[in-house]
């Protein structure tokens, strides 16, 4: 009786430990796909063990190698930023592809265009870009808070709308053609490119301005008044009109820097990558935002791990593919793993914070035993 | 006198939650068996085990002194065992006799034999004295008839054995008095009633003996006929309760809240506030009594701002608000502790700390520039969850991680914060259990005797009695009836509320009441 009535004392409520469930769900999703990735392998006749090193090798094997891990890293933190930002608002944005080259786009207009001083141009390139992601993600965010009308189907269809703007920008007599046989817009000026950091490699000062971001977005959601109204409306519209916050307008508010989040991502790829624009300088990071967006719990901090795990994955992948002779689709399979094992996080969140409980609820036994 | 049940040191761990610590509950022959508890005690994890939902992690069961082992409800059922859960599980749109068959459906070649349907509910309700209509639709009876459709259907499957959970709840009192005699009558032909609830006069007056859990274990079992309400009441708190709140008179002062011809409809666009005059003054608590769906949800919203009127006109403190903003009536001094707390007055998501500054975020000391002042909204958090008690480890904890008591003192103590004129306390204590209740009702007290004025809504009769000055009740979206305090009884209470054309002391056909 006395010992069930000390673990009822320990365990009512929550415990100290239960900042550790969100981790531990992370890495825990992350194993049990590499485990269930092995299998496959294995079914498929490969040596798993070989090609998880060749994998982390191609990711980490290399001082170019590491670079381009960070490099696919950094538009994925921006779009999983952008993602996560519209979920704490109850939005689910799946146009951040669409956003990324609307930025991009935008972003080299103003890089290409525009002669001014380096003060000036880089930071008025990249704000551009963001700009024009952001409308993007405002006329969603406005037909949902207006009409009702649901963002997944409207942001995926502006996708397609910009899509096609960007093919029609620089095919021959677009407006944003170079004088090239290349269907490419011009050459970035100088002073709006982002520096390059690491000798040798493709690597850009994004990379900076990406984890830089993270902290802002987590400031904005956490700390201040309209981050605290924005997600008051995502985890209850019900209770946010109760109390008054005016939910459509956060709606819009939240669409437009979801958006201009996504904006920023293309911006910073052509500024500190490509220094022009193309229609399909985005291998698809928009999509991966909204697996890096779950698999980090829709938490900054969480983001940029995530980004830094899909970033591994982009680019250990291609040398996997030309080491071991596995096909990089294998990571493709991966990704699709990892997102399986996150999404049913409902099932393994209590598992978790049942075990939790029972650690602690031990401890403190043994501590009043001593 | 045999014994039926015996349970004998049933444990039930949930993460976090001992909910049966070595639990003994022995329950016999033709008995009504009352299991009384707070919210949380353990009551109905206990009969999920005695119904075959929940497997127990240790003890076992014995019916008829055999022990048994339930391994899902079926077998709980072939043992003669009958729940009916406090939500019931019928389908609206199904006739009595189809939901009565349903799952085990008498076929006749391919189709269905709806004719030895209805005449199994005929018989039935004749054997057992319980009058339905086998061919009316579920949803287009009275909540009471649905209840007596669940126990004919238990009684059906062959139960002994009958157990209800909360079965009070959701009735009129004229339907409560039907319930008690359909159980007397059940009991005396052989059944054993096991009987949930945390209201203590029910227990009082219908059950023959009586079970006390506090925190998963057992106080006590005892005669009913041997203890008092306030034993009853001490034993399951485990300290002395006031049950009822002591007032005095008071002569109410100004008109803060006047509400004149409003008139608005549901959200299925039909009439639900039929041209609705009221006015509540300062220091005086006027309750409006009534059955859920008549028109008590929408007038609360309409008052506060949540949803649109078609018409009419609502003063506060003789000021206008009838076209300002939620926000706006909030910071002109009206407070609301909404009817769904977990929909609308808190974001379950939410730490403590965020919960207790809904509402508050724009404004001082909490609103510095853009940011919050997350060190000032902690301060207060941790001053209110002290000054109104809130059971919690601390403020960072989630709102869904705390009881339904302890969330409601949340909300209660955050709409007093707001220092409000005018309280629309909507179903303040729906779900409370005694102690929760007996706090509420005290700080609801002690607000109107600063001089405040509080409109209280509520399904509970008791509570109306026991709070209001006066007394309004409302039946399909208009006030049907106005009393001083004192005046009514619950009997005049709920013919009025059912509907009946009975005349008032104060008349009814006024206006303005």
């Amino acid at each position: 009786m006395t010992q069930s009535r000390e673990l009822r004392k320990t365990t009512t409520g929550t415990s100290r430990l239960n900042f550790l469930v969100g981790p531990m769900q992370f890495i825990l999703g992350v194993l049990l796909a590499f485990v269930a990735g092995a299998l496959f392998l294995f079914v498929f006749q490969e040596d798993p063990v070989e090609a998880y090193q060749a994998l982390f090798k191609g990711a980490f094997g290399s001082k170019r190698y590491i670079a381009e891990t960070l490099l696919s890293m950094t538009p994925l933190v921006f779009g999983g930023l952008a993602v996560a930002l519209g979920f704490r608002c109850g939005l689910f944005n799946m146009g951040v592809e669409g956003q990324i080259v609307l930025g991009g786009m935008a972003a080299a207009y103003i890089g290409y265009a525009w002669d001014l001083p380096r003060v000036i141009h880089l930071p008025l390139a990249i704000l551009g870009g963001a700009f024009a992601g952001g409308v993007w993600g405002a006329i969603p965010g406005y037909l949902k808070a207006r009409h009702r009308i649901h963002e997944v189907i409207t942001t995926i269809m502006l996708n397609y709308i910009v899509f096609q703007i960007a093919a029609y920008m620089i095919a021959v007599g677009g407006p944003m053609k170079a004088d090239n046989e290349l269907p490419v817009s011009p050459d970035i000026l100088p002073t709006a490119q982002l520096v390059r950091i690491w000798e040798g490699t493709r690597m850009s000062a994004g990379i900076f301005i990406a984890l830089v971001t993270a902290i802002v977005v987590w400031f904005f959601l956490f700390k201040t008044r309209l981050g605290y109204k924005m997600r008051a409306v995502g985890f209850s519209p019900s209770a946010a009109e109760y109390a008054g916050i005016k939910s459509r307008q956060m709606m819009v508010l939240a669409m437009f820097f979801s958006g201009a989040l996504g904006g920023i991502a293309g911006a910073v790829e052509v500024l500190g990558l490509h220094y022009k624009f193309y229609a399909a300088f985005s291998p698809g990071y928009g999509w991966d935002a909204i697996a890096v967006a779950l698999l980090g719990l829709l938490h900054p901090v969480g983001v940029v791990a995530s980004a830094f795990l899909f970033g591994v994955l982009r680019s250990g992948s291609i040398t996997m593919q030309a080491i071991a002779q596995i096909s990089k689709d294998i990571v493709l399979v991966l990704t699709a793993l990892i997102i399986f094992f996150t999404a049913t996080n409902k099932t393994i969140r209590p598992i978790l914070e049942g075990a939790i409980v029972r650690a602690t609820s031990r401890q403190d036994k043994r501590k009043s035993e001593t | 006198m045999a014994t039926a049940v015996e349970m004998r040191n049933i444990v039930r761990q949930f993460p976090g939650v001992l909910a049966n610590d070595h639990i003994c509950l022995e329950v016999e022959k033709g008995e009504i068996h009352g299991l009384l508890g707070e919210n949380g005690a353990g009551k109905t994890t206990l009969m999920n085990v005695l119904s075959g939902l929940s497997v127990p992690d240790e003890g076992e069961i014995l019916l008829d002194e055999l022990l048994v082992n339930f391994g899902s409800c079926l077998d709980a059922i072939g043992h003669g065992i009958g729940m009916v859960h406090q939500h019931f599980m019928l389908v609206p749109v199904f006739t009595v006799a189809e939901n009565f068959v349903l799952g085990h459906e008498p076929r006749k070649g391919i189709t269905l034999d709806m004719q030895q349907a209805r005449e199994l509910v005929i018989d039935l309700s004749q054997r057992f004295g319980l009058k339905v209509d086998p061919d009316a639709l579920i949803r287009d009876i009275p909540v009471g008839m649905q209840q007596r459709v669940e126990i004919l259907k238990a009684l059906s499957r062959g139960a002994e054995i009958m157990i209800l959970d909360e079965p009070t709840a959701v009735l009129t009192p004229q339907e409560v008095e039907e319930l008690y005699a359909i159980m007397r009558s059940l009991r005396d032909s052989g059944h054993t009633i096991i009987f949930i609830t945390h209201k203590l006069q029910e227990i009082m007056e219908i059950t023959d003996r009586v079970t006390v859990l506090r925190d998963g274990r057992v106080v006590d079992t005892v005669e009913t006929k041997d203890v008092s309400q306030e034993d009853l009441a001490r034993m399951m708190v485990g300290r002395d309760v006031v049950l009822r709140v002591e007032k005095e008179k008071r002569e109410p002062g100004d008109i803060q809240l006047r509400v004149e011809h409003l008139r608005a409809s549901d959200s299925r666009g039909l009439p639900a506030l039929k041209d609705v005059s009221l006015e509540v003054r300062a220091g005086e608590i006027v309750g409006i009594a009534g059955v859920a769906g008549n028109g008590q949800t929408e007038l609360v919203e309409v008052i506060t701002g949540l949803r649109s009127k078609d018409g009419g006109q609502v003063f506060l403190q003789g000021l206008d608000i009838s076209d300002r903003t939620p926000r706006q009536r909030m910071y002109a001094g009206l407070g609301h502790i909404p009817e769904d707390r977990q929909r609308r007055g808190l974001v379950m998501d939410f730490s403590l700390t965020d919960n207790f500054l809904l509402g508050f975020e724009d404004s001082a000391p909490f609103a510095k520039g853009p940011l919050l002042d997350y060190g000032q909204a902690e301060r207060y958090s941790r001053e209110s969850i002290k000054m109104f008690d809130v059971r919690t480890p601390g403020p960072d904890v989630l709102a869904h991680a705390l009881s339904g008591g302890n969330q409601q003192k949340v909300i209660v103590a955050r709409e007093f914060h707001r220092d409000p004129k005018v309280l629309i306390a909507a179903q303040p204590t729906r779900g409370l259990d005694v102690a929760a209740t007996e706090f509420v009702h005290r700080k609801l007290v002690e607000f109107r005797n600063q001089d405040r004025a509080v409109l209280l809504i509520s399904m509970e009769l008791t509570e109306i009695l026991d709070l209001s000055d006066r007394i309004l009740v409302m039946y399909e979206g208009e006030i049907v009836g106005s009393f001083e305090a004192g005046q009514a009884t619950p009997e005049l209470l709920g013919l009025l509320m059912a509907g009946s054309q009975e005349e008032t002391p104060d008349g009814h056909e006024e206006g303005v009441v």
